[in-house]
C-alpha cells in the first residue's frame, strides 16, 4: 500500500511542478528582437531593451543578424516565425514590406513626444514614410581616413577618395554595388541630386563600373561593417568606407587619430518592424511603441546616430551633435531604397561580373 | 558426374520462400531508420530545392486571369483590353492583399526595373473603383506609367507567367532567349560559366597539389617503422580533427598584410613592401591544399599498407631501375588509394563554400559562394536552385567520365 501512495505523491507533485514552470512561462511572455549588434546593439539593449524589460516585466531575447531579407523572407514561408521584432534596414524595407513579410504598424500605437507633439509631426517624415516600420535611427555611411597612415594631404571630398595619385595607399569599401556605385559617379562629376537618375540607365551603370575600375587594384573589400576601424587601424587601408558610429566609436572609445569626411556620405534609416504572422504581436508593438519614445530614441546618439524624433534633442549631449548624420543632411544623398529595390539584384550581378574581371 | 537436380514439394517452395521474404524484410528493417533518415534530411529537402530551379509558380498564382487571357496574344504588339484590363483588376486585388511586392519581384527578375513601377501602378490601381477599372481599366494602366504601352514589358509578363520554364538554367549558362524565341549569349551579364570554369580549375590545383604533397608523405607513412608512423600519424590527424574555422582563420592570420610571413619575409630581407597574399585565389588554394590533404592521405595510407613490399624488391632484383619499377609496380598498385583520395579531394572543393568565403576576397570565389548570394542577398532562390543542379550534374557526369576511364570499381577507401 505504501509504495503506491508514494507514487501518487510523486505524480501530483511532478504535476503541480508542470503546473507551476508553465504558469511562469504565461506569466512572463518572452519576445524576440534582432539588431544589428555591436555598439549600436548595446545602446539599443541599454536604451530601450532593458528599460522596457524593467517597466513591462516582459522578458526579451536581444539577437544579432547581419541584415537582408532572406532569413525573414525563410521564416513567413516555413510559417514558422522566431522573430517578431527586427532592426531593418531602410534600403530592405521597402521590398520587405510588399512582399508581405512585414506587419503594417498602426500609428496610432506611437505616443507623441514629451513635449506633447503628435506622433506624426514628431518623427521626421522619412521616419514613417513606409508603413510598415518605424524609425529608429537616421545612419550614415562615410569615409574616414587615419591621420598616422594619410600622409601630409588630407583627403576632404568623394573625388578624393578616388584619387590615387594624389593619395596613394588602399581603400576598403564594402562588398556590395550600394553606395560604392554612388560614390563613383560623384567623383565622376555626377550632380549628388542626379545619381539614381544616371544609374537607372545603362550608359550610368557603366559609368560608375568605369570609374570604380580606376581605383580596383587599390581596394580591400570587406563584408561586414565591424572590420572597417579594424582595417583602418591595423593599416590594412590608408581610408575606409564606414557606418559613422563605428568610427565614432572607434575614436571616443579606443581613442583612435581617426578623421571623418563628410563630403557626400549616404545616409539612410533603420526602423523597427514586425515579422509577418508572429503569434505576439501586441507585444512587439507595445515594444515598439516604448522603444521609439523621445527618450530611449535620445540614447541613440551613444553611437552618433541621429534619433528619428525631433522631441529627442533636448537630451543629446551637445559635445556629440558634430558626430550626427542628421547634423550634416545638406551635404548628403539619401540612399534610394526604391532604386535599389528595382536594381539591387541586376546590379549585384553586373557587380559580380565586374570584380571577376 | 552431374549432381542430381534437388526437386522440392509444394509446401517446401512455400516455406522457401516465406524464409527469404523473412530475411529480406529482416534486412530491409534493420537499414529502413537510416532510409528514412536520407528520405527526410537529405533526399526531400534537396530534391524540392531542386524542383524550383524549373518550377516557378508565383506570377501564374498571383495573376491567373491576366496569364489565362494572355493564352493567345502573339506578342506582336501591345495586348488588348480584354488582357490589361484584367490585369488592372488584378494588381488591385494583390494591392489590397499586400502582396503587389511579390509579384514586383518576379517580373522584375525578368526586366530589371520593373518592380518599382509595378508597385506604383497597383497602388494606383487600389485607389481606383471596381466599376471604373472594368470600363476603363486599359486607359488607367497607360496613365499610372508608358511602360504598359510598351510590347517588350507584355513579353516579360509573359515570360514570367510560365510555370515551367528554363530560364534560370538559361540564366546560369549565360544565355537567354531573345525576342525571336532563339537562344543567344546574354546580353546583361557574362558571370556563371566563367566561374563554373574557375571552380573546376581551382579545385584541380588543388587535387594535384595535394597529391604532391599527399602521396610521398603516405609512402613514407606506409613503409616506416610503426612507431614513427603511428606518431607522424597522428600529426596528420592532428589538423583533421581541428575546426575547420580554426585552421582557415589561423590562414588569415599567416597570410594578412603584416601577418607571419609578410614579417618574416621583410625581415630577412627578400622583400620591402608586404605581398599581398590574402583574399586571393593564392590563398583559396593554399588554405583550402592544408584542409583537404587527410582526404588524400588516408586512403593513399591504407591502400599502402596493404602493397607487399617484395614485390618492388622482386622488381629491382631482377634487374629493373628504381624509377622504372616504380612506374610499373608500385604505382598500378596504389592507384585505388590515389583515385579514391584525388576524386574526394577534387570533389570536396567544387563545392567548397566557408574558406573562399573567409579568405577568397574577390578573386577567390567559387560556384558556391554566387549560390550562397543568390540564396541570402538576392533572394533568387530559383536561379541559386538552377546553380546547384548544374554543380550536381557537373559532378556527376566528372564521375562518370572516371568511371568509363578508370573505372570506379578501382576506388578503394581502406
Amino acid at each position: 500500500m505504501k509504495p503506491m501512495k508514494q507514487l501518487r505523491n510523486l505524480i501530483l507533485g511532478a504535476a503541480a511542478l508542470l503546473a507551476g514552470a508553465a504558469g511562469q512561462q504565461a506569466a512572463a511572455e518572452s519576445l524576440t528582437a534582432v539588431s544589428f549588434g555591436g555598439a549600436y546593439g548595446a545602446a539599443q539593449k541599454k536604451h530601450m531593451i532593458d528599460p522596457y524589460m524593467a517597466k513591462s516585466g516582459n522578458k526579451i531575447l536581444f539577437e544579432d543578424y547581419k541584415g537582408g531579407i532572406a532569413e525573414i523572407k525563410a521564416q513567413v514561408k516555413a510559417g514558422n516565425i522566431l522573430w517578431d521584432v527586427v532592426d531593418i534596414e531602410v534600403i530592405d524595407l521597402e521590398r520587405a514590406c510588399s512582399e508581405g513579410l512585414l506587419e503594417v504598424i498602426p500609428r496610432s500605437i506611437l505616443p507623441p513626444g514629451e513635449d506633447g507633439t503628435p506622433a506624426i509631426k514628431d518623427f521626421i517624415p522619412a521616419a514613417l514614410a513606409n508603413e510598415c516600420g518605424v524609425g529608429v535611427i537616421v545612419w550614415t555611411i562615410i569615409y574616414a581616413y587615419n591621420e598616422k597612415t594619410i600622409g601630409g594631404n588630407k583627403p576632404s571630398t568623394i573625388a578624393d577618395f578616388f584619387d590615387t595619385k594624389k593619395f596613394p595607399g588602399k581603400r576598403a569599401m564594402r562588398k556590395r554595388p550600394q553606395v560604392n556605385m554612388e560614390w563613383a559617379l560623384i567623383a565622376d562629376g555626377v550632380a549628388p541630386g542626379e545619381v539614381y537618375k544616371v544609374m537607372a540607365t545603362k550608359e550610368g551603370q557603366a559609368r560608375a563600373l568605369a570609374k570604380l575600375d580606376t581605383i580596383k587594384k587599390d581596394i580591400v573589400w570587406f563584408d561586414s561593417w565591424s572590420q572597417a576601424p579594424q582595417l583602418l587601424n591595423d593599416g590594412g587601408a590608408v581610408m575606409v568606407q564606414s557606418a559613422n558610429g563605428r568610427i565614432f566609436d572607434a575614436i571616443k572609445k579606443d581613442k583612435k587619430p581617426f578623421t571623418m569626411v563628410w563630403d557626400n556620405h549616404v545616409y539612410d534609416l533603420d526602423v523597427w518592424a514586425v515579422v509577418k504572422g508572429t503569434k505576439k504581436k501586441k507585444m512587439a508593438f507595445d515594444f515598439i511603441s516604448f522603444a521609439t519614445g523621445t527618450k530611449p530614441l535620445s540614447g541613440m546618439t551613444d553611437v552618433a546616430y541621429g534619433p528619428t524624433r525631433k522631441s529627442s534633442g533636448k537630451y543629446i549631449d551637445p559635445a556629440v551633435v558634430p558626430n550626427l548624420p542628421t547634423s550634416y543632411l545638406d551635404k548628403g544623398v539619401k540612399a534610394d531604397g526604391i532604386f535599389w529595390a528595382d536594381f539591387g539584384e541586376s546590379l549585384g550581378e553586373k557587380f559580380n561580373e565586374w570584380l571577376l574581371k | 558426374m552431374a549432381q542430381k537436380p534437388i526437386i522440392l514439394s509444394a509446401e517446401e517452395t512455400v516455406s522457401a520462400r516465406r524464409e527469404l521474404f523473412r530475411r529480406k524484410f529482416m534486412a530491409f528493417a534493420f537499414v529502413s531508420p537510416l532510409l528514412l533518415f536520407l528520405l527526410f534530411a537529405f533526399v526531400a529537402p534537396i530534391s524540392t530545392m531542386l524542383y524550383r530551379s524549373f518550377y516557378n509558380p508565383t506570377v501564374a498564382v498571383l495573376i491567373p486571369q491576366t496569364i489565362a487571357a494572355m493564352k493567345t496574344w502573339e506578342g506582336k504588339s501591345v495586348p488588348g483590353t480584354d488582357v490589361t484590363a484584367v490585369f488592372a483588376a488584378e494588381l488591385k486585388q494583390l494591392a489590397k492583399k499586400r502582396l503587389s511586392g511579390q509579384l514586383a519581384e518576379a517580373l522584375n527578375r525578368v526586366r530589371p526595373g520593373l518592380s518599382s513601377i509595378v508597385k506604383s501602378t497597383a497602388r494606383k490601381m487600389r485607389r481606383a473603383e471596381d466599376a471604373d477599372l472594368k470600363e476603363k481599366g486599359t486607359e488607367l494602366l497607360m496613365e499610372a506609367n508608358g511602360v504598359w504601352a510598351e510590347k517588350s514589358t507584355w513579353r516579360a509578363v509573359a515570360r514570367a507567367g510560365k510555370v515551367y520554364t528554363v530560364d534560370n538554367f538559361l540564366t546560369a549558362l549565360d544565355l537567354e532567349t531573345n525576342e525571336s524565341g532563339s537562344i543567344q549569349r546574354r546580353e546583361a551579364t557574362q558571370i556563371y560559366v566563367a566561374l563554373y570554369t574557375k571552380t573546376l580549375r581551382i579545385a584541380l590545383i588543388i587535387t594535384v597539389l595535394s597529391l604532391l604533397l599527399g602521396y610521398p608523405l603516405a609512402y613514407y607513412l606506409a613503409n616506416a617503422p610503426s612507431k614513427l608512423a603511428n606518431a607522424l600519424m597522428l600529426m596528420v590527424l592532428l589538423p583533421f580533427w581541428t575546426s575547420l574555422l580554426v585552421r582557415t582563420t589561423s590562414w588569415i592570420a599567416l597570410l594578412q598584410t603584416n601577418g607571419v610571413v609578410n614579417s618574416t619575409l621583410i625581415w630577412s630581407g627578400l622583400i620591402d613592401t608586404p605581398l599581398e597574399l590574402l583574399y586571393t585565389q593564392f590563398s583559396t588554394v593554399i588554405a583550402m591544399t592544408h584542409i583537404l590533404l587527410p582526404f588524400m592521405i588516408l586512403p593513399l595510407y591504407s591502400v599502402m599498407k596493404g602493397i607487399d613490399p617484395s614485390y618492388m624488391r622482386a622488381a629491382l632484383s631482377m634487374g629493373s631501375k628504381p624509377v622504372p619499377a616504380f612506374i610499373r609496380i608500385y604505382l598500378p598498385m596504389s592507384l585505388p588509394g590515389l583515385s579514391a583520395g584525388a576524386l574526394l579531394v577534387f570533389i570536396i572543393s567544387v563545392g567548397y563554400y566557408i574558406t573562399p568565403a573567409l579568405v577568397g576576397g574577390t578573386d577567390g570565389q567559387m560556384i558556391s559562394n554566387i549560390i550562397a548570394f543568390h540564396m541570402q542577398q538576392s533572394n533568387n532562390w530559383e536561379l541559386a536552385a538552377a546553380l546547384g543542379t548544374l554543380l550536381l550534374i557537373l559532378i556527376v557526369a566528372l564521375y562518370w567520365t572516371y568511371d568509363r576511364l578508370v573505372g570506379a570499381g578501382n576506388i578503394k577507401l581502406g
